[in-house]
């Protein structure tokens, strides 16, 4: 916690995010290659799903991410509020994006692996409604941030938006459990463990852990780039 | 990759384009600020900058 405070300073930021990204870098690199030659290489193709399965690799790392994207916006967001913590909104200007991208990945990935599996590429199914609905709050997060002409009140009006969209995350996560959906229900984040064979688990995990390096660098370089902004607005207001 | 590839394919390609164009994009922004900030002799952090100012 001591170290989160120590980041709170916007120019401390700036210089362990310089420090940290030559390496993180050439880790996420690695490790998207790895994950790639097992998803289209390595993996055996399921005995249900046949090849679209490689599919998964993608779509559920990405899902994911934009739910873990927009938890960090909600905890941004009450940060920003209740500690007026000086970095938070940066973080969440930075972040906002980069959950949304994930999010669009998340719905034309599972799209086109609807079409031959459910022999359609949309329903309007709880999860897939409210997975949509996440890809919007993410729009209306990067709209509101951006709406006003103090980037205080924008700030601010996005982390309200961010809290109340918090909403929307159990609502996806137990989506298949509370309603009869055609997707299916949970088989790797669950009680009693992940259902999928080690084949199909490896890659699916080798592809999770470089899109969350990824999504971390990505926001490390938006937010040194959010720091910038800042400081150029700063300057011009001051000459 | 049987008759499906071209929705494997496809699926790639749309996360290549996306996250790969939010790469390049977050990448030329971050860039595009540092030059503005090297233009107003702003490049360094301020502390750096009132250490070597003294």
């Amino acid at each position: 916690m001591a170290d989160l405070h120590f980041l709170a300073n916007p120019a401390r930021f700036r210089r362990f995010s310089q420090r940290v990204m030559p390496s993180l870098s050439f880790a996420t690199g690695l490790a998207l290659l790895v994950g790639l030659y097992f998803a289209l290489v390595q993996s055996p193709p399921d005995y249900q799903q046949g090849e679209t399965v490689r599919i998964m690799f993608v779509h559920v790392p990405s899902a994911w991410l934009s739910m873990a994207g927009y938890a960090l916006l909600a905890v941004l967001g009450a940060s920003l509020l209740v500690w007026r913590h000086p970095l938070a909104a940066l973080v969440a200007r930075a972040a906002a994006p980069v959950g949304a991208c994930f999010a669009l990945v998340c719905l034309i990935t599972g799209s086109l692996w609807g079409r031959p599996m459910w022999g359609t590429y949309w329903v309007w199914d709880a999860r897939l409604t409210s997975m949509l609905l996440l890809f919007f709050l993410y729009l209306g997060h990067i709209a509101l941030s951006r709406a006003y002409d103090d980037p205080d009140r924008g700030d601010r009006a996005a982390a309200i938006l961010a809290l109340i969209g918090a909403i929307n995350l159990p609502i996806i996560k137990f989506s298949v459990d509370w309603w009869n959906t055609l997707h299916q229900p949970a088989s790797v984040m669950k009680l009693g463990g992940p259902s999928i064979h080690p084949a199909i688990l490896t890659p699916l995990l080798w592809m999770a852990g470089s899109f969350l390096l990824l999504f971390i660098l990505l926001v490390l370089v938006r937010t040194e780039t959010e720091i910038d902004r800042r400081r150029l607005e700063i300057a011009d207001q001051s000459a | 990759m049987s008759n499906h590839a071209v929705f494997i394919l496809s699926a790639y390609l749309a996360c290549l384009v996306i996250l790969g164009g939010l790469t390049i994009a977050s990448l030329s922004a971050r860039n595009k600020a540092r030059r503005a900030l090297a233009e107003r002799g702003l490049e360094r952090p301020r502390e750096q900058r009132a250490k070597a100012s003294r």
